[in-house]
């Protein structure tokens, strides 16, 4: 085995696990504001890309302006989703919403499926697709893209939850949902606002991964369930650990099927991911919680 | 300033509050007295619109605020300092005084204005201006007392509702924790519904008291009298009943 290879796997690895970062932030952000786990995140990164493909093919728009059309689109879709199917929940029990969340997300995907057929779909790379080579790799200018949009919104993103009065008040929910009530933040606002904010983050890894991976009603799925194992491997946190365990997961992944067999890629993730839950459910990072009362 | 009219609460089917009523009038500190499960923390959770009551009127200045959400009793004027503490543990002290004043930023009032509040809170309590940095869940219990007093005061609020802020501490910080609250009636005129198990020291500080039994009130009058009641000195100020049929 050659250094180069090494290299390609682990370059390559790098921008799959970016996007799994991206996903796995957007499960922590609506965990850590509601104690849910949305198991719709997927189908928000599916209707990213879907949405893109609406805007290019069916109304002619120029990509740059179908990007932040599908990015607006797929929120709305977060945003409805919240008023419609989580808010009105009589009784919000962790695993009533947990089911509705499921339940969301087979009827976005049945839905995408009757709206645009069972084909896959290319959407064009952002910046042409010459090669560009490393040190004996190889790499797609879309790599380089995926790698930069992913450290923005990891900036943007740490910048909001920890400059910003909003954010504030959101990570404040988050751990004292009750006494958060009583500072006078309206608790149910701040759900809808990671919804928002999630869904976008989903769409905009659904858009950046289209032009490498294509796209389809059901890609959601598969994207969803390794953002899933990010999150868990990060426990959770909206912030660099999950990161860390997106790129974690990428780069084992893509090792994986290059040295071992490119069919055992998915079950890869998952035996981290059940490693994780069995040995270290507080994930990878972090520390069992100690009090001071 | 506010009057709870026959308030009526259920935590699911058990009946917590069977007809209370009381009032407190601008300035004044009045205290519930009672023991665990008697109601006191449901009266003001019932107040801050966490646990809304089925049946009954609340009036704060003279405006019926019964079925208010939380967010809305804080922007009214009514801040409560939970049980407990509560305050945000991974926070730093600063970003948790912040967000005390998060309805005022929503509101866009000037920073300015909040940050002098800021400095307000730190001469109240100068300890936490040196641990302003610190994250919130590592200080003392004293100090996340003090802190959670302060993220109250930030919402600049006309009543305070206070929930056994003694609980658990030294009587060296109680004191202190007390005088402050002295303090903040004299200089501000807050009004201030205080709920206690150290029933003595609250008697102390309050203009008037009532005492919950069972979800009722059962009895009520000012501090003084409360404090020379034979029933409340035996169940509420440890002395027994020989001690004061002696006298």
């Amino acid at each position: 085995m050659q250094f180069d290879q090494l290299l390609q796997y682990s370059l390559s690895g790098l921008s799959t696990g970016a996007i799994y970062a991206l996903i796995g932030i957007g499960f922590s952000i609506i965990y850590n504001a509601t104690g849910i786990i949305n198991f719709a995140q997927g189908e928000f990164v599916m209707l990213g890309g879907m949405f893109t493909l609406l805007f290019l093919e069916t109304f002619k728009l120029p990509l740059w302006a179908a990007i932040p059309c599908a990015i607006a689109a797929s929120t709305v879709a977060g945003m409805l989703f919240e008023r419609l199917a989580i808010r009105p929940l009589r009784q919000p029990t962790p695993i009533n919403l947990v089911i509705i969340t499921i339940g969301g997300s087979i009827l976005i995907r049945g839905l995408s499926m009757l709206a645009w057929g069972k084909d896959t779909h290319a959407i064009p790379p952002f910046s042409g697709d010459d090669p560009i080579s490393i040190a004996g790799a190889t790499i797609l200018p879309q790599h380089l893209w995926i790698l930069a949009i992913t450290i923005l919104i990891v900036f943007v993103n740490r910048f909001y939850f920890y400059h910003t009065i909003s954010g504030k008040a959101m990570r404040a929910c988050s751990y004292n949902r009750r006494a958060a009530g009583l500072v006078g933040i309206d608790v149910r606002r701040m759900v809808l606002f990671s919804f928002i904010i999630s869904s976008a983050m989903g769409a905009v890894a659904g858009i950046i991964v289209a032009p490498l991976t294509m796209t389809a009603y059901d890609v959601g799925v598969m994207l969803g369930l390794k953002g899933f194992c990010a999150a868990i491997i990060g426990g959770m946190s909206s912030g660099m650990a999950t990161v860390v365990g997106g790129l974690l997961l990428g780069v084992l992944e893509s090792l994986g099927a290059g040295l071992i067999s490119s069919g055992y890629k998915d079950a890869i993730a998952f035996i981290i991911l059940l490693l994780i839950l069995f040995i270290r459910p507080q994930g990878l990072f972090g520390k069992a919680e100690s009090e001071r009362v | 300033m506010l009057r709870l009219k026959n308030i009526n609460t259920y935590y699911g089917k058990v009946h917590a509050l069977k007809n209370v009523s009381l009032h407190l009038s601008e300035g004044e500190i009045v205290t519930l007295i009672g023991a665990n499960g008697a109601g006191k923390t449901t009266i003001l959770n019932t107040i801050s619109g966490v646990t809304p009551a089925t049946a009954g009127e609340i009036l704060f200045n003279k405006q019926p605020v019964t079925a208010c959400a939380p967010d809305q009793i804080v922007k009214l004027g009514i801040s409560q300092v939970p049980e407990g503490r509560q305050v945000f543990k991974p926070l730093s002290v600063e970003d948790n005084l912040e967000l005390g004043a998060y309805l005022r930023y929503r509101n866009r009032e000037s920073r300015a204005a909040i940050h002098q509040d800021v400095q307000k809170v730190y001469q109240l309590f100068p300890r936490l201006e040196e641990r302003r940095k610190q994250l919130a869940g590592t200080m003392s219990g004293g100090e996340q007392q003090m802190l959670a007093i302060g993220r109250a005061l930030m919402a600049n609020p006309r009543l305070l509702l206070l929930d056994e802020p003694s609980m658990g501490l030294a009587p060296l910080v109680v004191q202190e924790i007390f005088r402050v609250l002295e303090q903040l009636r004299r200089e501000n005129g807050t009004t201030i519904l205080l709920v206690e198990q150290n029933a003595k020291a609250a008697l102390k500080l309050a203009d008037r008291g009532y005492v919950l039994e069972t979800g009722k009130v059962i009895l009520e009058g000012p501090a003084a009298e409360l404090m020379e009641n034979a029933e409340v000195k035996r169940a509420y100020l440890g002395k027994d009943k020989k001690e004061i049929w002696e006298r």
